[in-house]
């Protein structure tokens, strides 16, 4: 319990304080191509939270949360370029179609008891084949493509998300710290527990009377509607939307690579693990680039090793260890130890 | 009677795993259900519980039918499971562990009360409220899981295997808190392999052979009977 609700000492507080001051202040001395680089960190550390919900927390794999992404990057692109509808009213209408998707997703594999890898499948199912429809939704651009127009870079139009690369960064990094209040609330309340119980016991869960289809519907809902308002950020940062992309399946599982290296079912693990990873893969790029190697696809070269090295050596996530080398979280020392005499 | 069963099938696929199963659970008395591994104990227990729906049959609780009602509803009603195997919350508490037990409606607003007087019953736990459950002892674990159960304030209880895997003294123990239980007015449902020590707490007991009841009685009648002297008991 204690990695899981991250109970940080006083040093943890005080790194956790100078970490969000320093992505306070980074717009204020890094160039343009850095504050690229930590948006999309922070996009990771975002939708990674927003994953880690239901894997982490309820215990439910999604291997398919691009369909999220897409169906809020989606709805809130096409509002905006057919009725002028800016995106923070849009961003609801990409909540509802999320949530329901996750609701039909989550209803269909609980209610026939569809578990594990099977569940999985069921994901990328549902994925995949609004995939292949929206290649075939003409209204949408289809296969080609559906542009948003590219807005002034050098202004600052918070409503219309419209504006210069520290705009973008400042609405992801209050969505990364806001998410992250969420889950720490959510974790520390009924339904987090109820999660708990279901991840470490669902029949014992069962057992005690927990609603455990309900428990298990509400986090992939809750999840699915965190993950759309990620796809949101993402039409509006990249302006152009390609089924083929935002609905890939090698984009559901880069998005869950943050959680799972930093650590599933913490609270700080898919931050921690998007800036190692992200920053990393950016480093082999340029270091392949700059020894005038043509590697195409050497970062999912990278990010594939990554996951086997924390497969292997970090199961648990590199979080967990860390914070617990540092003393950033309390030990679990710090309970009285079971008194092994008096096993029968 | 507390809880009357009466026809229940259970199906597997296509494997029968009840077989019209008939029998009744009388209020404040232990009623003993004995039987071979797959003889249909669990499953009997299982689906009383809600965990799983019988093909056909009724259950009915208080007079009130119960069978297929999702499992937090039957629990909520008053019908509490001790599951084989001590299904405690490893990394939670002992006190979050039986927090949990009282996350039902009917027990949420004495969740306070009832703690206290769990740590009364089992002192033990008591001691070790802020211990991760899973490095409780064996015989701890099953406590825990009996004390969650009575956090939620059940009407019967249904035992399913609670001696299996623990030594002796821990099992003479647990009959001791079992009988205590029935001493004080609750309703028991007992499966267990633990055959003779059943049988003595038992008002009524009931045979399971291959998911059909073949015999019935009273628990001294059990114990004196020919067949499950030789089956059963070892005699």
């Amino acid at each position: 319990m204690t990695t899981l609700f991250d109970q940080l000492t006083a040093r943890g507080r005080v790194a956790l304080g100078l970490f969000a001051l320093a992505l306070l202040a980074v717009p204020f001395f890094a160039d343009g191509y850095l504050i690229s680089v930590i948006t999309l960190v922070l996009w990771f550390a975002y939708v990674g939270q927003a994953w880690n919900v239901m894997m982490g927390f309820a215990g439910q794999l999604s291997l398919g949360h691009s369909l999220y992404v897409g169906l809020g990057a989606y709805a809130s692109a096409a509002l905006f370029v057919h009725f002028g509808v800016g995106p923070w009213a849009g961003v609801w209408l990409g909540m509802l179609a999320a949530t329901l998707a996750g609701a039909i997703i989550g209803t269909l594999g609980f209610r026939f008891a569809i578990r594990g890898v099977h569940f999985a499948l069921l994901t990328i199912a549902f994925a995949e084949f609004t995939r292949i429809a929206f290649d075939h939704i003409g209204w949408l651009g289809g296969s080609g493509g559906f542009f948003l127009p590219v807005g002034d870079a050098a202004g600052a139009n918070p409503f219309d998300l419209r504006g210069s690369p520290a705009l973008f960064y400042y609405v992801i990094l209050a969505l990364t710290f806001g998410a992250l209040a969420l889950c720490r609330r959510l974790l520390h309340s009924r339904i987090g527990y109820f999660w708990l119980a279901i991840r470490e016991d669902q029949e014992a869960a069962q057992a005690v009377g927990i609603d455990v289809f309900r428990a298990k519907l509400i986090a992939v809902m809750i999840s699915a509607a965190m993950t759309s308002l990620g796809g949101v950020f993402y039409a509006f940062f990249y302006n152009n939307l390609f089924p083929e992309q935002i609905f890939s399946v090698g984009r559901s599982i880069e998005l869950i690579l943050a959680p799972v290296i930093g650590g599933i079912g913490t609270l700080f693990g898919p931050i921690f693990g998007a800036f190692i990873l992200t920053p990393l893969a950016e480093l082999v790029t340029w270091g392949v680039e700059s020894a005038g190697l043509d590697m195409p696809g050497i970062k999912q070269i990278f990010y594939g090793l990554a996951l086997v090295a924390i497969v292997v050596y970090r199961p648990e996530g590199v979080w967990p260890w860390v914070a617990r080398h540092l003393r950033l979280v309390h030990q679990p020392g710090d309970q009285p130890s079971h008194r092994a005499g008096d096993r029968p | 009677m507390m809880l009357t069963i009466e026809g229940l099938d259970l199906l597997y696929g296509d494997a029968q795993a009840l077989d019209d199963v008939s029998l009744d659970v009388p209020e404040g008395a232990v009623t003993a259900i004995i039987g071979a591994n797959g003889a249909g104990k669990t499953s009997l227990i299982r689906t009383v519980s809600g965990i799983l729906r019988p093909a056909r049959g009724s259950i009915r609780f208080e007079g009130r039918e119960i069978a297929g009602l999702p499992s937090h509803t039957v629990c909520d009603l008053g019908i509490g499971q001790v599951a084989e195997g001590r299904q405690v919350f490893p990394t939670m508490t002992v006190r979050e562990n039986l927090e949990m037990g009282a996350v039902i409606p009917r027990a949420r607003e004495r969740a306070k009360a009832n703690l206290e007087r769990m740590l009364v019953l089992f002192p033990r736990l008591g001691e070790r409220l802020r211990q991760a459950a899973g490095t409780l002892s064996g015989g701890e674990q099953q406590m825990l899981a009996i004390g969650r159960c009575l956090m939620g304030e059940p009407r019967v209880i249904l035992f399913d295997e609670p001696s299996l895997g623990l030594a002796p003294a821990v099992v003479q123990e647990l009959f001791r808190i079992i009988k205590r239980l029935r001493d004080e007015g609750m309703t028991i449902v007992l499966v267990e392999q633990n055959v003779a020590a059943s049988l003595h707490l038992a008002a009524t007991a009931h045979v399971l052979e291959q998911g059909r009841i073949v015999l019935s009685g009273t628990g001294p009648e059990l114990l004196d009977n020919p067949k499950v002297q030789e089956a059963y008991l070892g005699l």
